[in-house]
C-alpha cells in the first residue's frame, strides 16, 4: 500500500511537471484543445449523415448510436490523454530514453506512462462529453441506481480495455522499428468499431471485437443494460455487466505482454 | 567481496544481414566475449577501448539493462538482471551522449523529481544538493530549463543528478565528450572529490586518456569484446612506450632538429613533429632544447590516444591475451 502511494506521488509529480510546461503557453493550449474538439466532431458528423438516409441501424436509433459513440469516444479519449504517448515508444527506444529509464529504481511501463500527459487531447474528452449529454437528453432512460453506476463504470472499464490493447500493441516497437501504424490500427481502429452496434458487423468481425480485442465491452454490451435494450444477438445477459472484469483482464494482459517485450529487449538490445 | 564482479561475461546480439533481394540471414555478433574483472570499493577505474569494443554493452549489463548471454555479473552482491531496481538505488549513471534530466524543466525541478524517484530522505537530499551546488557552482543555473544549458553546464547538472541519492557506484560513459578544457577540468575535479571524500567507487569509460591520467590508477582496456590490459596506468606507459609528440612551428624551414631524448618523426616546411617519452625528457626541457636551436613561433603537445595504445599492444605481440601485471 505504501508502495502504491509512493508510486502515485511520483506519477503525480512527473505528470504535473509535464502539465505545467504545457500550460506555459495558454493561448496555444486553448487553440489546440478547441481544434481537437472540432476535428473529432467531424467524426460524429459521419453518424449524422448515415441517419440522414435511414431511421435505425440494426434496431438502434440515432440517439442510441450517439450514446454508443459518446461512451466509446470518452473511454478512448481518457486513455489517449493518459497513455497516448505510447505511440512515441519507437523514438524512446531509438534515442535511448528507455535505457535511461531502466537506470532508475522504477518499473519501465510506469515510467513510460508517466513520461507525458497530452493535455491538448482534452478536446476529445470535451467533444465526447457534449455528445453524451445530448444523447442522454434525447433518450428516455429509465434511470435506476444500477444504471447510473453502470454509466460511470462502463467509461472507466472502457478506458482500461483500451489501455490494455494500446499497451499490448505498442510493444511491437520492441521488435519492429516503424510499427505504430500496426498498433494504431488496433487502437484508433478499435475505438471506431466501438462506436457502432456490433449487430451490424459480420460474424467474424463480431467475434473479433468480443474475444480478441474486446471492444464490444466498452460500449455495446453495457449500453444494452443502461438503455434497457433487448440483445438482438441473443448473447448471455451476464456479458452486459462484464465490462469491469474484461477491463481488468485487458490491463493485466497488456502488462504481461509489456513485461515479456521488455525481457526480449533486454536480451537482444534492439 | 568486491563491489563489482564480472566472471566470463559474454553478450551476443543477433544481427540480420541481407542475402539477395529479400532473404535475410541471422548472424550472431559477440559484442562482449568473456570479460572478467572485479572492482574494489572506493577505487576509481578507467575503462577504455576503441568504438565498438564493448564498453557500453558491459556498462548496460552492470545496470541490468542488458542480460548477459553467459557468465556472471554482480553489483554489491546483487544480480542486476533479477534485482534491477535494488541495483538502481545503489548506482549513479552518467551518459555523456544522453541526458538523465528533464528537458523542459528547470534544473531544480529535475533534482526535486529525483528525490521522490529515489526516495531520498529530505535532509540527506538537501545536504547533498547544497554540497554539489557549491562544488559545481550551479546556483545561478537552478532556475534554467535544461534545454537552455550549454553542454558543460548540463554535464554539471548530470553529475549532481547522479549523486543525489548517495550511490555506491558511479558509472560514467564518456562524461567529458565534447567539453572544453575548463569544463573537463571541472568534471575531473568533481569525480576526484566524490571519490576521496565520499568513498564512491567510480568506473569511468572514456576515450580521453587525459581523464584516466588525472583520476585513475588502474586502467582496463577492452578491444573486440575482450580485456586486453588490466593494470596500472604507469606500468602501461612504461611497457608500451607511451610516447607523446611535440609539434613545433619554427620561424623558417629547418633540417630535422637534433634534440637529445626525442626523434623527429615528420617535417613539413617549418613544422616538425618530435616524438619523446616522458621518462626520458620533460616537455619543458624539450621545448627549451628546441628553442636553443631554432626560433620557435608556436608549439603543441599531442597525447597518444586509446587507439594508438591498443595498436601498440598488438604490435608488441600481446594480441588476444589479457595482460595482467604481477600483483
Amino acid at each position: 500500500m505504501a508502495e502504491a502511494a509512493a508510486a502515485f506521488g511520483v506519477y503525480r509529480r512527473l505528470v504535473g511537471a509535464r502539465i505545467r510546461s504545457q500550460l506555459q503557453y495558454r493561448l496555444s493550449f486553448a487553440l489546440s484543445v478547441t481544434g481537437v474538439a472540432l476535428v473529432t466532431f467531424l467524426d460524429f458528423a459521419v453518424i449524422l449523415v448515415i441517419f440522414g438516409q435511414i431511421d435505425a441501424l440494426a434496431g438502434w436509433s440515432v440517439a442510441e448510436v450517439a450514446f454508443l459513440y459518446a461512451v466509446s469516444s470518452l473511454a478512448f479519449a481518457l486513455t489517449d490523454l493518459a497513455i497516448g504517448h505510447l505511440d512515441l515508444l519507437p523514438r524512446m527506444i531509438r534515442k535511448g530514453d528507455l535505457d535511461a529509464m531502466l537506470t532508475r529504481p522504477l518499473g519501465s511501463l510506469f515510467q513510460v506512462v508517466a513520461a507525458d500527459f497530452a493535455l491538448r487531447r482534452l478536446g476529445r474528452v470535451l467533444q465526447a462529453l457534449v455528445v453524451l449529454a445530448v444523447a442522454i437528453a434525447l433518450l428516455e432512460i429509465p434511470w435506476t441506481a444500477g444504471r447510473v453506476a453502470m454509466l460511470v463504470v462502463m467509461v472507466v472499464a472502457g478506458a482500461a480495455i483500451f489501455a490494455g490493447v494500446w499497451i499490448a500493441f505498442a510493444t511491437i516497437a520492441f521488435w519492429l522499428v516503424d510499427s505504430m501504424e500496426v498498433a494504431n490500427a488496433f487502437t484508433y481502429g478499435g475505438s471506431f468499431l466501438g462506436q457502432y452496434p456490433i449487430a451490424i458487423f459480420g460474424a467474424w468481425l463480431r467475434r473479433f471485437v468480443i474475444f480478441v480485442v474486446p471492444i464490444a465491452f466498452v460500449a455495446y454490451f453495457p449500453s444494452l443494460y443502461v438503455l434497457d435494450k433487448p440483445d438482438t444477438l441473443g448473447m448471455p445477459a451476464a456479458l452486459q455487466v462484464a465490462s469491469p472484469l474484461v477491463g481488468a483482464v485487458s490491463l493485466l494482459a497488456g502488462w504481461l505482454v509489456w513485461q515479456n517485450a521488455v525481457r526480449h529487449y533486454r536480451s537482444t538490445g534492439s | 567481496m568486491a563491489l563489482v564482479e564480472l566472471e566470463g561475461v559474454e553478450k551476443s546480439f543477433p544481427i540480420w544481414e541481407r542475402h539477395g533481394r529479400v532473404r535475410r540471414r541471422r548472424r550472431i555478433v559477440r559484442a562482449v566475449d568473456g570479460v572478467s574483472f572485479r572492482i574494489e570499493r572506493g577505487t576509481m577505474v578507467g575503462y577504455v577501448g576503441p568504438n565498438g569494443a564493448g564498453k557500453s554493452t558491459t556498462i548496460k549489463m552492470l545496470i541490468g539493462i542488458l542480460v548477459p548471454s553467459a557468465g556472471r555479473v554482480s553489483v554489491a552482491g546483487l544480480d542486476p538482471v533479477r534485482r534491477r531496481i535494488d541495483v538502481a538505488r545503489r548506482l549513479g549513471v552518467v551518459f555523456g551522449q544522453r541526458s538523465q534530466l528533464w528537458w523542459d524543466l528547470p534544473l531544480q525541478d529535475s533534482f526535486d523529481l529525483l528525490r521522490h524517484i529515489y526516495r531520498v530522505p529530505f535532509g540527506r537530499w538537501r545536504a547533498n544538493l547544497d554540497a554539489f551546488v557549491e562544488l559545481l557552482d550551479l546556483a545561478p543555473l537552478l532556475a534554467t530549463p535544461v534545454r537552455q544549458l550549454s553542454l558543460g553546464q548540463r554535464m554539471r547538472g548530470e553529475l549532481t543528478a547522479a549523486m543525489l541519492h548517495d550511490p555506491e557506484l558511479l558509472l560514467l560513459d564518456e562524461p567529458t565528450i565534447g567539453l572544453d578544457v575548463v569544463a573537463k577540468a571541472r568534471v575531473r575535479e568533481f569525480l576526484a572529490r566524490v571519490n576521496r571524500e565520499r568513498g564512491v567507487t567510480v568506473l569511468l569509460a572514456t576515450h580521453d586518456l587525459g581523464d584516466i591520467e588525472r583520476l585513475c590508477s588502474r586502467i582496463l582496456i577492452l578491444d573486440r569484446g575482450r580485456v586486453i590490459y588490466d593494470g596500472e596506468l604507469e606500468e602501461l606507459k612504461g611497457r608500451y612506450g607511451y610516447e607523446r609528440t611535440l609539434i613545433v612551428d619554427l620561424e623558417e624551414p629547418a633540417p630535422p632538429l637534433a634534440v637529445p631524448g626525442a626523434r623527429v618523426e615528420r617535417v613539413e616546411g617549418p613544422r616538425q613533429w618530435l616524438r619523446f617519452r616522458r621518462d626520458d625528457v620533460s616537455a619543458a626541457e624539450l621545448t627549451a632544447a628546441v628553442a636553443e636551436r631554432a626560433r620557435l613561433l608556436d608549439l603543441a603537445i599531442e597525447e597518444p590516444d586509446v587507439e594508438e595504445i591498443v595498436r601498440r599492444i598488438y604490435v608488441e605481440g600481446m594480441a588476444g591475451e589479457a595482460v595482467t601485471p604481477a600483483t
